[in-house]
């Protein structure tokens, strides 16, 4: 007998249930009732495995990496790299060495602004990005065009969240000299078209920097099929730990770059007088990186490829499609961001009820959601509201918490009406 | 202790909807604008103080979260006919109070209706929300340049 979920959906390839029992944080309530959680967008959590996984590096085999000459800084050494081969494979790089790590795409879109940036781009140059783009993908480029006299271009995007592409033809030229923009938008979801925008850029020679923050836990990348000259993304947002992630970078462009933050670890030799660096990816990891959260990345991958990333893509989007047609028959809900191509979130906006106060009243019903600009007043401005709530899925939520997150929604409605 | 420790009671609901004192004061003696950039919480507050030290009008206009709204407008209400420096001294007790340091039924206080509020610090994400139109008002009266919460 098929299950309510099935009913709802088209059944998944994979047993929700059991992976629900991989999820300790899952089991928990908040306010006497079941977590909720469909703040995924923001970070996800963690199964078992990767936790588990940490746990053990911590207690039996923790050491330095690429320093110590005994056993327990070999095999750690070993297990970093072979993280790093295992993001280079999930991301579809040639090579393990074009992948830095780094805190995480914050950090990524720094190194490439710090050091691309500051080599290769000059006054007059223009650096081109979107309408829908995160802080991080923001602030970072105004910061180097005021620094050097560049301008900033930015693409516009339509009431339903895409990107005007034929300005997007309009706006590049010959002084173009890097376009930095999203794969999937926090905001509002939109997928944008990626691979025409490389190739576009490419034609008008100029490099190109997709943030894949918020699209490697739910579709799968290839980066050679791409043909990027950097992507980024982040470990928590693909069920790793926070603090760790990082970015491609194709190898002929990484090694024209200088480092972005010095130290040890980076470097060929060091005299008083001049310092020689290493080859990537070592020139761009200066310090003791963050260990355990390496192997806990790598573990996040295993667990992602044993389920498959287009399986849990595909399962999502039908998520996505249950809860908008739940989320559009409310009266007075506005969904903000409605692109033909969208990831699993909902960002949505009620006439009486600030996102603030549905946050709080979904709380109550132990959902977590977020509410606020989602690190984007670019993107709120634009579509004229202060801020959105949304709701941000994962392979491991259920149509079930959909339904309630549709009630909790018009609780709210009559609270505030 | 026997408050109710509900947030959206009637009245904060009530002064939500229909805020009182929603309005620009053209020729207060006193405004200042204020800011959460972690939510977009966006008001100005204005003051009329007389030569005694009165505030004889007080208003406000801008947008928000239910706290922060049904705040400011309970601020006004309650603001209005006090001298300056027994505004300060309620500022400092609402405070306190939505901090947790401050128990209404128990310590001396001059809160009165602002009670409502105390169920605020159940909820510390909130606590900006509540104190955002007090912090503006101050630094209206300490002729401050805009403020920001976060």
């Amino acid at each position: 007998m098929a299950d309510a979920s099935t009913l709802k959906i088209k059944a998944p390839a994979f047993d929700v249930e059991a992976i629900r029992k991989d999820f300790p944080i899952l089991s928990q309530k908040v306010h006497g009732k079941p977590l909720i959680y469909l703040d995924n967008a923001a970070t996800t959590q963690k199964p078992r495995q990767v936790i588990d996984r940490m746990y053990k590096f911590e207690s039996e085999e923790y050491g330095t990496v690429r320093r110590g000459a005994y056993k327990l800084s070999e095999r750690s050494t070993q297990l970093y790299e072979e993280s790093r081969q295992k993001m280079a494979d999930f991301l579809g790089a040639p090579t393990k060495e074009e992948i830095i790590f780094t805190s995480g795409t914050t950090q990524a879109i720094n190194l490439v602004a710090y050091s691309y940036g500051r080599k290769f781009i000059g006054a007059g140059d223009e650096i081109i990005i979107s309408n829908i783009e995160h802080h991080a993908n923001t602030v970072p480029w105004q910061v180097l065009c005021e620094e050097k006299g560049a301008v900033l271009k930015v693409i516009p995007v339509n009431d339903a969240g895409e990107l005007v592409m034929e300005e997007y033809d309009r706006l590049l030229g010959p002084k173009t000299k890097l376009v930095a923009v999203n794969h999937v938008s926090n905001a509002l979801g939109t997928v944008n078209p990626i691979k025409e925008i490389i190739r576009k850029a490419h034609d008008a020679g100029a490099k190109v920097m997709i943030d894949g923050a918020q699209s490697t836990p739910h579709m799968k990348i290839d980066v050679q099929d791409l043909d990027c000259d950097f992507y980024t993304f982040s470990g928590h947002k693909m069920y790793a730990p926070s603090g760790i992630g990082g970015l491609f970078g194709k190898m002929e462009v990484l090694e024209t770059m200088p480092p972005y933050v010095t130290g040890g670890d980076m470097i060929l030799q060091v005299t008083l007088e001049k310092s020689t660096y290493q080859k990537p990816p070592m020139r761009f990891e200066a310090g003791t990186p963050p260990i355990s959260q390496v192997i806990g990345l790598g573990e996040a991958i295993d667990y992602l490829n044993a389920i498959g990333i287009e399986k849990i893509g595909e399962y999502e989007h039908s998520l996505l499609e249950y809860g908008t047609r739940l989320l559009s028959d409310i009266e007075g809900l506005r969904i903000i961001g409605q692109a033909r191509e969208k990831a699993a979130l909902i960002s949505f906006y009620l006439e009486d009820a600030h996102p603030h106060d549905i946050v709080t009243i979904l709380d109550e019903d132990g959902i977590a959601v977020r509410g606020g600009h989602h690190c984007a007043q670019p993107t709120m401005k634009r579509y004229g509201v202060p801020a959105t709530a949304r709701a941000s899925m994962s392979f491991y939520n259920k149509p079930e918490e959909l339904d309630a997150l549709a009630a909790s929604i018009q609780r709210c409605i009559k609270i505030f009406s | 202790m026997s408050y109710n420790k509900e947030l959206y009671q009637r009245v904060i609901l009530d002064h939500n909807k229909n805020p009182k004192n929603f309005r620009e004061i053209k020729n207060a003696t006193h405004s200042s604008h204020g800011f959460n950039p972690l939510c977009g919480d966006d008001y100005t507050v204005y003051l009329t103080v007389d030569d005694e030290d009165v505030i004889q009008d007080a208003g406000f206009v801008g947008a928000g979260c239910a706290i922060s709204k049904s705040s400011a407008s309970l601020m006004t209400a309650v603001l209005k006919g006090k001298k300056v420096d027994e505004a300060r001294v309620i500022f400092d007790e609402f405070h306190k109070m939505v901090l947790g340091e401050l128990d209404p039924e128990k310590d001396e206080n001059r809160l009165g209706k602002l009670k409502l509020f105390v169920g605020i610090r159940e909820y510390p994400s909130r606590i900006k929300c509540a104190s955002l139109g007090w912090h503006t008002a101050i630094a209206a009266l300490d002729k401050s340049e805009d403020i920001t919460t976060e």
